[in-house]
């Protein structure tokens, strides 16, 4: 209880992201947002997070969620930005 | 009137009947009966209605939400109109079978309450042996692998305790533990004398809250609900009157909170006449109070009223008898006299002496 929390220690190596169990990863109709919905809050998701979210399926690893966001948006800055991203995702413990 | 933001959450007041009998509830003084309480359909289609309004996140609650036979079948149907569910309860009634049941039925996370890190001080202030019940109920959401919250309302009763309340949290597994000050309206207002904290115990209680906070690094959520009647700054109560929230009692009542059954002539609309789309746009009780229009000074001109709202309608009623005033727990409310009286040494109810678990309480109970 006195260490550092989950969230706080570097990725695994091999890595394969999933949305913790306590998240949910959904689109609002009501509001035409993606959003992360948690025991005690709602998280409105801008851009593509919600994109990269829906990747990480406990299957893929990092790599192959890079190369498949870069397949889909050509030109973006996928393999700078996505790892960042979700490892800011796992700090929050929303990813892991 | 432009159209006000769509709700984000519903609490869902199932029943009113409860094996526990907190004097702090934030049930109504005058309890539904449950003769009155909506039926498994009416709940269903209220939570269909929900999800088309925008609700994406509902907190089943009561009284005790597992006195509800038919619980898994409300579970479904928010999960059906695509509503996160939250099952708030004392523990008293949840065993392995049940829990399974609720989370087949979509059930994806659970919020404990705990009155004191002791148990024979915790089954004192529910006025009910539970201490145990939460114990398993604890150990039960663990191993089912949903998320755990701990809800201690804090009082001059339990705050002495709080760091042995957090270590317990953390011993029961909690992601998150909410320490929620008492606030003051219906059995909680009643039994004021009994619970009002005194300004030591408070910075104590919020050194302790550091403390861990330091220490855990964010690994465990605690969260510290301010006591407003310190501070001398108004809270901004359910982020503003029928703006993010609102409240379905046992009897289908729709209100823009818990507390605000208490307005004496606020009529609120009941599911059973009104679609809910149309009482979160239109009915009266709904428009009351929302926005800025009907504040008066000092809130009209305050550049603090986007932020506090004005505070709580429901306090401005409780202390003054009327519900537009700006709440009196705000320092530049004409009213704060009354909440400062209560708060310096000599008014405080507890005297200046050291406080000390003072029992006595008035009891929620029904027809109390």
């Amino acid at each position: 209880m006195t260490g550092p929390g989950p969230g706080t220690r570097p990725a695994p190596a091999g890595w394969r992201p999933a949305l913790s169990p306590a998240v949910n990863l959904r689109h609002d109709r009501v509001r035409d947002a993606d959003l992360l919905v948690l025991p005690e809050r709602v998280v409105v998701l801008r851009g593509s997070a919600a994109k990269i979210l829906r990747l990480c399926d406990g299957d893929r690893d990092l790599d192959a969620i890079v190369a498949e966001l870069q397949s889909r948006f050509p030109g973006a800055p996928v393999a700078e930005d996505v790892p960042a991203f979700l490892d800011r995702m796992r700090t929050q413990g929303w990813v892991r | 009137m432009t159209a006000a933001p769509r709700p984000w959450a519903l609490l869902a007041e199932l029943t009113h009947g409860c094996p526990l009998h907190c004097p702090y509830c934030s049930n109504p003084l005058e309890l539904v009966r449950r003769s009155r309480e909506l039926s498994t359909a009416e709940w269903t289609e209220v939570l269909r209605q929900a999800g088309e309004l925008g609700v994406v996140h509902t907190h089943l609650s009561g009284g005790e939400p597992l006195l509800r036979g038919d619980l898994a079948e409300i579970v479904t149907a928010a999960e059906s109109a695509g509503i996160y569910t939250q099952l708030v309860t004392s523990g008293v009634g949840l065993d392995s079978a049940r829990l399974a049941t609720l989370t087949a039925a979509g059930l994806r996370s659970v919020q404990l309450s705990l009155q004191h890190a002791d148990p024979a001080a915790s089954d004192r202030i529910a006025g009910h042996r539970s201490y145990a019940a939460k114990e398993r109920a604890a150990a039960l959401v663990r191993a089912a692998g949903l998320p755990l919250g701990i809800n201690v309302v804090l009082h001059r009763d339990n705050l002495d305790a709080l760091d042995a309340l957090i270590r317990r949290g953390l011993d029961w597994g909690a992601d998150r533990i909410e320490l929620a000050n008492t606030q003051f309206y219906g059995w909680a207002l009643r039994n004021r004398d009994a619970l009002l904290p005194t300004r030591d115990q408070l910075a104590r209680a919020r050194d302790t809250v550091q403390r861990w906070r330091d220490r855990l690094g964010g690994a465990t959520d605690l969260v510290w609900v301010v006591p407003d009647y310190f501070d001398g700054v108004a809270k901004p109560c359910m982020g503003g009157w029928g703006a993010v929230s609102l409240t379905v009692a046992p009897d289908g009542t729709v209100l823009p909170c818990p507390a605000a059954a208490s307005l004496p002539d606020l009529d609120p609309p009941n599911v059973r006449d009104h679609p809910l789309e149309w009482i979160w746009d239109h009915s009266g009780a709904f428009n009351r109070y929302r926005g800025e229009e009907w504040m008066r000074e000092p809130c009209r001109a305050c550049s603090r009223r986007a932020e506090d709202f004005g505070g709580c309608r429901c306090q401005a009623y409780a202390l003054t008898g009327d519900a537009a005033r700006t709440d009196p727990a705000c320092a530049l409310s004409p009213d704060h006299g009354v909440i400062r009286a209560l708060t310096t040494d000599a008014g405080h109810p507890a005297g200046a002496g050291p406080p000390a678990p003072t029992g006595g309480y008035a009891y929620r109970k029904p027809g109390g």
